[in-house]
Formats: structure tokens, C-alpha cells, sequence
């Protein structure tokens, strides 16, 4: 198990101070100067060779993604946006870094920021993370006045701006690019990607958009050496990552773990274990609603990780870990997470738009067995045509849970068919007696 | 936008307070000369916070503000499910029915929302004091089920929780937000594992590699 040593969000539970002070004594804003001296390149290649993947969901390697943004200032200034959308069902984890931790978020902007020589950070917050984006803005306007921010931040002669902004209630601008829509003052629609933001992106300018967990980890990752992070974990999968285990446990919760933890090691350590024991487990989605959910006997060996989880054709997403005991039904589940897809769907493109309609409405009749087995092929084909026909992967994450639920729970899905066909039969005969009966009386 | 007869209930102008109008154009100035657009976000908001929702004089309001064409204005405030365009009542309870909190029971949380206050999702109470919606995923999962109401989560909550939490707003009390069964955030609730050393003997200070 990894040691509290080694934990970076030492205030995930917010029982501490989290302003200046507090952060102060836990480290934050230590040396920041110094870093910030060590250059450009040094810290671009320190990301790299920690080997932190975007915890936003990707999984793409940060330091690459930094090292995209030209080399050069042009006569278009150079922006950093943060993802604080965080919407993702299941997901919960970026909100306690901004609540109870949000120093390492602001002084993470700060070094990215200047890796990438942007001199102004945006933090696109979710609407309804009301009291959370209040601590934030505290903690920005402090570090303001303390001079980390601002003009000649930390004294290192970079200036450097940081605005807060509040979204309206929109999955879809957790989507980097209906995000910087979004910031612009517009509808949150996706943008065709190329050009990538890292050419075109906010205002048409240079901008990289990363994941709050990923930004708040680069002050540690940089002040304790990238050896450090990547002798976490497994390779290619290193550090430590913040869980968020919910739905049929006995004590749902967050924890910060090393990666690659065993999946059933994670949810009885942490968090008291699924109700009613480990052979009461059904079935857990590993990464957030858009993962195809796995069954029982996936989840008594596979470990916690981006490979691990694709090798097991799911996924780490935001390492949201829904469990869910025998005592749900998991028709009905995903059945709810294809209602979300709808209603979250933009309108953009016909596959997602017109497809997640049909597939929450194909769905409702499977919940009930209101359907034939060919319409479970039927559905799964529609789901490919959804799939990857699509600006963004909101289409890829409607299709995804119903895979996963054909794949692992078809005979299921069968059975509520043969189910509701035997119990529709004998109805249709006593109504027909009864209107013998009718007519004869 | 429904026909001018089914929209009795608008106002026929709207202008932000001398306060609120600070706040605007502050929220104007953290975006460059020329991209003030940017702002209708923020400046929806404010105008839902004065006025309780946001009306057509108000888009039309912004717009003018902001330079936009109002149905840029409405483009917006259509697509983002936080506004409100017509009137809500004073406590608008959102509850969310994603699949963490439905696992956690939402469904118990509606049906008692919707014998306390006597009506049915999407409906607002005789007296306008109450508005119940279903929303999506809140993101407060592991504190599941979830219900928000005006700047606050209520969390962690049971049928006795949530009934408690109404029957203090309508007595016109403010129930105390976050977790209903005392945790002061999302760790483990009676069995923390982790984050137990004190902070003087946690290493993450040291310098690395």
C-alpha cells in the first residue's frame, strides 16, 4: 500500500487548512522560484520522464502534450486551460483537490503555464461547483497578493494571470475543445480537431487544456523528481492517482493509491469492502460511465491501471469505480447512463444525436424484455455506427456501456426476453377468454 | 421561445444593479479587448442570481451589452441547463438520479421530495416557494445521493435526512449543507486508511532525484 509520504494530496479530506498558511506547512509553494530557474526544457522534460498520463480521462502523457505548444511566441499569445468540468458520473475526485487543496492547482498553473509560455491560465469550473470555485478564487486572490501570481510571479520575472470561470451545467465542455467554445461565450459544441488546440485553439491561439489532478500534481512531481513519481506504479502507468469508489460499498470514499493497485485491494482496504462481501459483487464499471462495465470474475484479479484496464477491454477513464452489488440491476443501470448520454448529447452530429435517442429508447424496452433477441445484435451493430462517426468520443462513450453490458451480460438480456414472452402469452389468452366471455354474456 | 401569450410572465426590461454591474464588467475584463462574449457565461448568472431566473428582457440586456445578436444570447442560455428561463421557485431542490447516486437510493430521495412538497419532478409548489427537478450527475458521487438547492450540496442523504433538510427550509431555517451524516468531506466514514500521519512527519517537502 503506498505510504502517506508518498501521497501528493495531503489534504484530500479537507480536516486541515487549506489556504495559504495551510498549504504553506504542507509543502505547497516551496522553492517555486527555483523550479521556475531550472528552465523551460528541464521541466518539460521532467514531466515527460515521470511518465504522468492525463488524469482527465485520456490518459495521454502530459509532458508530450506540454511539448507541443510552439517553441516560439508569435503574434498570437499562448494560453493554458484547466479542465474543472468535472462531470463525468461517478467522478468526484477533481472537486476535493479544488476544495480542500486548491494551492497545488494554482502553483501547478503557474509552472505549467510558464513551461509553455503562457502568461495567462484559465480554470473552466462546472456551474454547480459553487462553494468549490469560492475556495479556489480565495486561494487564487491570495496567492496574488503573496506575489506568487501576477506580475513577476514568485520573482522569477515571468508575469503571469489566472482567472477563474464558472460553467453553466454542460457535460460536453469537459470535451477540450466545446470547452474552449464554451470560453469563448458560445454553445459547448466540439470543434473538428486537426487543428488541434495546441495550433488553434482559444481565441485561436496556442492553448493546451489539462485535467485538474494532472496540473495539481506537477509542483510535487517537479519539487521530488520525476524518479520519484515514475518508481510509483508500473511503467508507462506510474504515480499515484486519486480513486473515487462509489455505489454498493460499505463505506464509499476517495483515496489517493499508487497505480496499479488490485482492484479488490482498492475497494476492501479503503473502502470497507462491497456490501455484503466480495462474492456479492456483480459487477463494477472501472473508469467512469464511460467504460464498459466488468463482470465479477474480471474484477477478482485486474489491477488499476491505463493498460491493465485496456488489456480487459474497459478502461481507467477518470478511475471512477462504480460497484455494484447482486442486488442491482444492471439493465437498468446502463439503461440510465444511455438517459445521461442523451440528454448530454450537443446536437452536433447525427450519429450521437439521433443515436443516443435510439439507443436510451432500445434500452427502456431491454430493461423490460419488451424485445427480441436479434434487437440485442441490432443494438450492439447501432452502437458501431455511433462509434468513432463523431466529432468528439461522446458518441464512443454512449456506445461503450452498452458493449460492455452485450459482452458480459447477454444471457441477461436474454432472459428478461423469454421472461417477458412467457408472462405475454398467457395474458393474450385469458383476454381473449374474457372477451368470449363477454360476448356470450 | 413559445408564443408571446404563454409568456405573460416576463418582465418588460431588465438592467443590472449598480453591484452587480461591477461584477460584470469585472467578469468582462478577465477576457481580452474585443472577446467580451466570453463573458455571457458569467453574465447569465449574474442575471439569474438578481432576478431568480432569466428573462428575454434580460438576454436582450446582454446582448446589447456584450454586442452579440440576442439569439446568441439565447443560443447560449438554451444550451446550458443551469438557467432557468422561466420562473423556479425560491428552493429549487435538483436531485440528482445518475447511476452512483440510484445506486445509493435517489429514488427514495425523489419520492420523498415529492410527498413532502406535493408535487412531481418539474414542478414548482402552489406557493412558489419550491421547484423539484432531476438533474444529471453532480459530481459528488462518493457522497451519494445528492440534492442541490441554491449555492449548497446536501449529501450523504437518507428518507430521514432529506425530510429533515425540507421541513427546515420551509420553516425558513438553512439546513446545514455537505455531508448529512458529519463527514467533512469524501473520506471514508468511520474507518479513515489513509492521510493518518501527522503532517510534521510527511516527507512530501523533500527535494528529489
Amino acid at each position: 500500500m503506498l505510504h502517506d509520504k508518498d501521497r501528493v494530496f495531503t489534504n484530500l479530506y479537507g480536516q486541515k487548512d487549506w489556504r495559504l498558511a495551510g498549504a504553506r506547512s504542507r509543502g505547497d509553494w516551496d522553492g517555486t522560484k527555483d523550479i521556475l530557474d531550472k528552465g523551460r526544457d528541464w521541466i518539460i522534460d521532467e514531466m515527460k520522464t515521470s511518465g504522468l498520463r492525463g488524469r482527465g480521462g485520456a490518459g495521454f502523457p502530459t509532458g508530450l502534450k506540454w511539448s507541443f505548444m510552439p517553441k516560439e511566441v508569435g503574434a498570437r499569445p499562448h494560453y493554458l486551460v484547466v479542465n474543472a468540468d468535472e462531470g463525468e458520473p461517478g467522478t468526484c475526485k477533481d472537486r476535493d483537490i479544488i476544495r480542500h487543496d486548491p494551492h497545488k492547482l494554482v502553483e501547478g498553473c503557474l509552472l505549467a503555464s510558464f513551461a509553455m509560455r503562457a502568461h495567462t491560465c484559465y480554470i473552466y469550473i462546472r456551474g454547480e461547483f459553487i462553494r468549490e470555485a469560492a475556495h479556489l478564487q480565495t486561494a487564487i486572490d491570495e496567492a496574488y497578493a503573496a506575489g506568487l501570481i501576477g506580475k513577476n510571479a514568485c520573482g522569477s520575472g515571468w508575469d503571469f494571470d489566472l482567472f477563474l470561470y464558472r460553467g453553466a451545467g454542460a457535460y460536453i465542455c469537459g470535451e477540450e475543445t466545446a470547452l474552449i467554445q464554451s470560453l469563448e461565450g458560445r454553445k459547448g459544441q466540439p470543434r473538428l480537431k486537426p487543428p488541434f488546440p495546441a495550433g488553434v485553439g482559444l481565441y485561436g491561439c496556442p492553448t493546451t487544456v489539462n485535467n485538474v489532478e494532472s496540473i495539481a500534481f506537477a509542483p510535487t512531481i517537479l519539487r521530488r523528481g520525476a524518479a520519484w513519481f515514475a518508481g510509483l506504479g508500473r511503467p508507462k502507468n506510474s504515480g499515484t492517482k486519486v480513486f473515487c469508489i462509489s455505489g454498493h460499498v460499505e463505506r464509499p470514499c476517495n483515496v489517493e493509491e499508487e497505480m496499479g493497485i488490485p482492484l479488490r485491494e482498492l475497494i476492501e482496504k479503503h473502502a470497507g469492502g462491497v456490501r455484503g462481501g466480495w462474492d456479492n459483487l456483480l459487477a463494477i464499471i472501472p473508469g467512469g460511465a464511460s467504460v464498459p462495465v466488468l463482470p465479477k470474475s474480471i474484477c477478482d484479479s485486474v489491477l488499476m491501471d491505463f493498460d491493465s484496464l485496456r488489456d480487459v477491454r474497459s478502461g481507467l477513464g477518470t478511475a471512477a469505480v462504480m460497484v455494484m452489488d447482486k442486488s442491482t440491476d444492471i439493465v437498468r443501470a446502463i439503461t440510465r447512463l444511455s438517459k445521461f448520454y442523451k440528454h448530454e448529447s450537443c446536437g452536433q452530429c447525427s450519429p450521437c444525436r439521433e443515436g443516443t435517442g435510439w439507443l436510451w429508447r432500445v434500452m427502456e424496452r431491454m430493461c423490460t424484455g419488451h424485445a427480441t433477441s436479434q434487437e440485442i445484435d441490432t443494438l450492439e451493430e447501432v452502437t458501431r455506427q455511433i462509434e468513432g462517426h463523431t466529432i468528439c468520443a461522446l458518441g464512443d462513450a454512449a456506445a461503450w456501456p452498452i458493449q460492455g453490458l452485450i459482452r458480459s451480460f447477454r444471457p441477461e438480456m436474454e432472459r428478461r426476453i423469454a421472461e417477458a414472452r412467457a408472462s405475454a402469452r398467457p395474458a393474450l389468452i385469458n383476454e381473449s377468454v374474457g372477451e368470449a366471455d363477454g360476448a356470450a354474456a | 421561445m413559445s408564443s408571446s401569450a404563454e409568456q405573460s410572465y416576463q418582465p418588460a426590461s431588465f438592467t443590472f444593479t449598480d453591484e452587480n454591474l461591477i461584477k460584470a464588467k469585472a467578469f468582462i475584463a478577465k477576457h481580452p479587448d474585443g472577446r467580451q462574449r466570453s463573458a455571457v457565461i458569467p453574465l447569465l448568472d449574474l442575471a439569474q442570481r438578481q432576478e431568480g431566473w432569466v428573462s428575454l428582457a434580460a438576454m436582450d440586456y446582454l446582448a446589447g451589452m456584450l454586442g452579440m445578436a440576442p439569439i446568441e444570447v439565447y443560443e447560449v442560455a438554451t444550451f446550458y441547463s443551469m438557467f432557468q428561463l422561466r420562473p423556479v421557485g425560491r428552493y429549487h431542490l435538483q436531485v440528482c438520479t445518475n447511476l452512483p447516486c440510484m445506486l445509493r437510493g435517489s429514488a427514495d430521495i425523489v419520492e420523498t421530495c415529492e410527498k413532502e412538497l406535493g408535487v412531481s419532478l418539474g414542478e414548482t409548489t402552489p406557493d412558489g416557494l419550491f421547484t423539484l427537478s432531476e438533474v444529471e450527475c453532480l459530481g459528488a458521487c462518493v457522497n451519494a445521493p445528492v440534492i442541490w438547492i441554491g449555492d449548497e450540496y446536501y449529501e450523504d442523504l437518507d428518507v430521514e435526512s432529506v425530510k429533515t433538510v425540507i421541513r427546515a427550509l420551509k420553516r425558513g431555517e438553512t439546513p446545514k449543507p455537505g455531508s448529512q451524516k458529519g463527514r467533512s468531506g469524501a473520506e471514508p466514514l468511520g474507518g479513515q486508511t489513509t492521510l493518518l500521519t501527522p503532517p510534521a512527519e510527511q516527507q512530501n517537502r523533500e527535494g528529489g532525484a
